[in-house]
């Protein structure tokens, strides 16, 4: 794929005129010369990639502004129609979807600034205090990684259902206060971000460990503890299994509990309802990754490449 | 901390003491409190920091997974007393044919849904890691799909996929095509099925990649060019060996998440999603957990089914370790 593209030698896309010295650091930079210039079968390629990812989400947003009927006529709709709105009143009113909306910002709220704040601590803990046992509660933390939910959902069916907490947005909340992963993610982020000295130095001032942790540890921590926080939302936010055996669609249900009730079992099934319900949950989290998708796509990379 | 001149013997106030310092604050020396304090804060908050990950660990992990071991070994109702069963639930999913044909669909969905999803990734991650005009966008677009929950994204494809109306079939009647049975035909509703994982996670999979192959030291490819390398021999003899690790790391997490299959083949299935299709065609172990435990109620046997989940996964993981190992002697030796 020999190709030149008329294109500054920076690869940024701004013309090579514009003086470096006006983006000072926070401009990309590509990192190594052996990139090569995109060729026309790239392009098409990609693009044709980038028309498979959206092309669902677009088609949910046609879907949901048609009647029912029609949504299930040959050929299916391409373009958008009118009743997006009734749709939309639709699902607010009769299915209560708002409800649900509410009910998963709440949980994935508490969710993500719980697993934040206990995964930091616990993750300074691992990489910079010295105590025993650490590295054999740092093996044991990355190995209950693996184990699967299925495997603790029957007992704690149970346990819910005793303590009075079915349908209960609390049964959702509290088994996911603190992950594994959180734990360490912070944990190799602080492990080379952290300077020692840092630590030591506020301690020979005689700062307490809360003081550390407010005044040093946070401050450090504070962009993985973003991209943490993003991850752990977009994942309680969109999480399943668990929920829909805890929560009931007429009760207190998450949004994908509630969109589970729409699409399974009713008989006479609105799919345009279903899929503006879908659409509802969807694009709240789709507004988030249009504004901070660069910082989410750094995030999945730096998590998934240290560990 | 030199403020024991203050404390005297007998008890008196120290003379003539500035009105701005501190008083005597009780009997012990306010240094001797201060550092056993400190050697406190010092010796337990490590402690202190990763007790909430245990003790959330300890009542919602472990607790449940020996206890459902435990039911594993019992008859157990919902709502009733468990009767000991010893290992007659396991032996009963041994001949039972629906665990075997759960076992098998979930094999079969999860190949079908990881090969390509993996292989696709990487594919993608060479393409973005060109110099392009508009990467941002690429890579966010094809993150987009991450952002959709099981639920939505199963609802919107259950339709694109629908025998009567859906586009899909639709788009294959334009090359002559006749209209598969996505849902009730047992091949192409795991292809459906599988189509669903694999466009949710291929984005995201290749953004993995893609870091990994920009952190790929630079002088092994212009060594590779003086030798005459391809392009494509480059990708094949210098990208894919230096990130290895990572393509590992991708193939357990995503055999990981095959193995748990749930949500998309329920909810591709409508009212017959728990049985995973009218004739089980697509049932997951999950699924088939789910249906003994929710709809059958004997959870002893639920229980059973997530522990075989639990060895396949330690079987996983022990495959991975002897194919890192493996890997490293071969990069030591």
């Amino acid at each position: 794929m020999a190709q030149t593209l008329d294109r500054s030698p920076a690869g940024s896309g701004i013309p090579a005129a514009a003086p470096a010295a006006a983006r000072p650091g926070r401009r990309f930079r590509q990192t190594a010369g052996r990139q090569h210039h995109a060729g026309p079968l790239t392009y098409v390629l990609l693009i044709g990639a980038a028309f498979v990812s959206l092309f669902p989400l677009y088609w949910n947003v046609v879907a949901a502004s048609h009647s029912g009927e029609r949504v299930v006529e040959a050929p299916a709709p391409l373009l958008p129609g009118n009743r997006l709105l009734d749709n939309l009143s639709f699902a607010w009113n009769q299915v209560d979807m708002g409800e649900a909306l509410i009910n998963t910002t709440v949980v994935a709220s508490l969710v993500a600034v719980s697993t934040v704040l206990f995964s930091t601590l616990a993750g300074f803990a691992f990489a910079k205090l010295p105590f025993r046992g650490r590295g054999m509660m740092l093996s044991l933390v990355v190995a209950t990684m693996t184990i699967p939910p299925q495997l603790s959902v029957i007992p704690l069916y149970q346990i819910i259902t005793d303590l009075g907490w079915f349908d209960q947005l609390q049964s959702v909340v509290l088994p996911s206060l603190v992950a594994a992963f959180g734990v360490f993610f912070m944990r190799q982020f602080l492990v080379e971000a952290l300077p020692m000295e840092l630590v030591e130095a506020a301690r020979m001032d005689g700062a307490h460990s809360l003081r550390i942790i407010w005044h040093v540890v946070f401050p450090v921590a504070r962009p993985a503890m973003a991209v943490l926080g993003m991850l752990v939302f977009v994942q309680a936010w969109n999480d399943f299994f668990w929920p829909f055996i805890a929560l009931t669609p007429d009760g207190n249900p998450t949004l994908q509990v509630a969109l589970a009730g729409l699409g399974a079992g009713n008989h006479t099934v609105d799919h345009a309802v279903v899929l503006t319900g879908a659409l509802i949950s969807t694009v709240p989290l789709l507004l988030v990754f249009a504004f901070l998708g660069k910082h989410i796509v750094g995030g999945i990379t730096a998590g998934a490449v240290k560990s | 901390m030199a403020t024991s001149v203050r404390a005297r013997p007998d008890g008196s106030p120290p003379p003539a003491a500035p009105p701005s310092s501190p008083g005597p604050r009780g009997h012990r020396s306010p240094g001797g409190l201060r550092s056993t304090l400190y050697r406190w804060d010092i010796k337990a908050i490590p402690y202190v920091f990763v007790a909430p990950f245990f003790l959330t660990f300890a009542a919602f992990g472990l607790f449940p997974l020996i206890y459902t071991g435990w039911l594993s070994l019992h008859r157990v109702e919902l709502g009733g007393d468990p009767t000991w069963k010893g290992l007659e639930n396991y032996t009963d999913l041994a001949t039972s044919e629906f665990f075997w044909n759960a076992l098998f669909n979930t094999f079969t969905i999860g190949v079908i849904a990881t090969v390509p999803q993996l292989l696709m990734a990487l594919g993608l991650a060479h393409l973005l890691n060109y110099k392009l005009r508009g990467r941002g966008f690429f890579r966010v677009a094809i993150l987009a799909p991450y952002a959709t929950s099981i639920a939505a994204a199963t609802l919107v494809f259950a339709q694109l996929f629908n025998t009567d109306y859906g586009m899909i079939n639709g788009v294959l009647g334009w090359v002559g095509i006749d209209p598969v049975n996505w849902e009730s035909s047992k091949w192409p509703a795991q292809i459906a099925i599988s189509v669903i994982v694999t466009w949710r996670w291929t984005g995201y999979n290749a953004l993995i990649y893609l870091a990994a192959m920009q952190a790929v030291p630079q002088d092994l490819y212009e060594a590779a060019s003086l030798d005459g390398a391809s392009r494509w021999r480059q990708f094949i003899s210098v990208t894919i060996p230096s990130i290895r690790p990572t393509i590992l790391f991708t193939i357990v997490v995503s055999t990981i998440g095959a193995t748990q299959l749930f949500g998309e083949p329920m909810l591709f299935g409508g009212s017959v999603g728990i049985s995973g299709g009218s004739g089980n065609q697509f049932q997951t172990l999950s699924l088939l957990m789910y249906e003994k435990g929710w709809v059958t109620g004997a959870l002893g046997q639920a229980s059973a089914i997530a522990w075989v989940m639990l060895l396949l996964l330690l079987l996983v993981g022990g495959i991975q370790a002897l194919v890192s190992r493996h890997n490293r002697k071969k990069l030591g030796g």
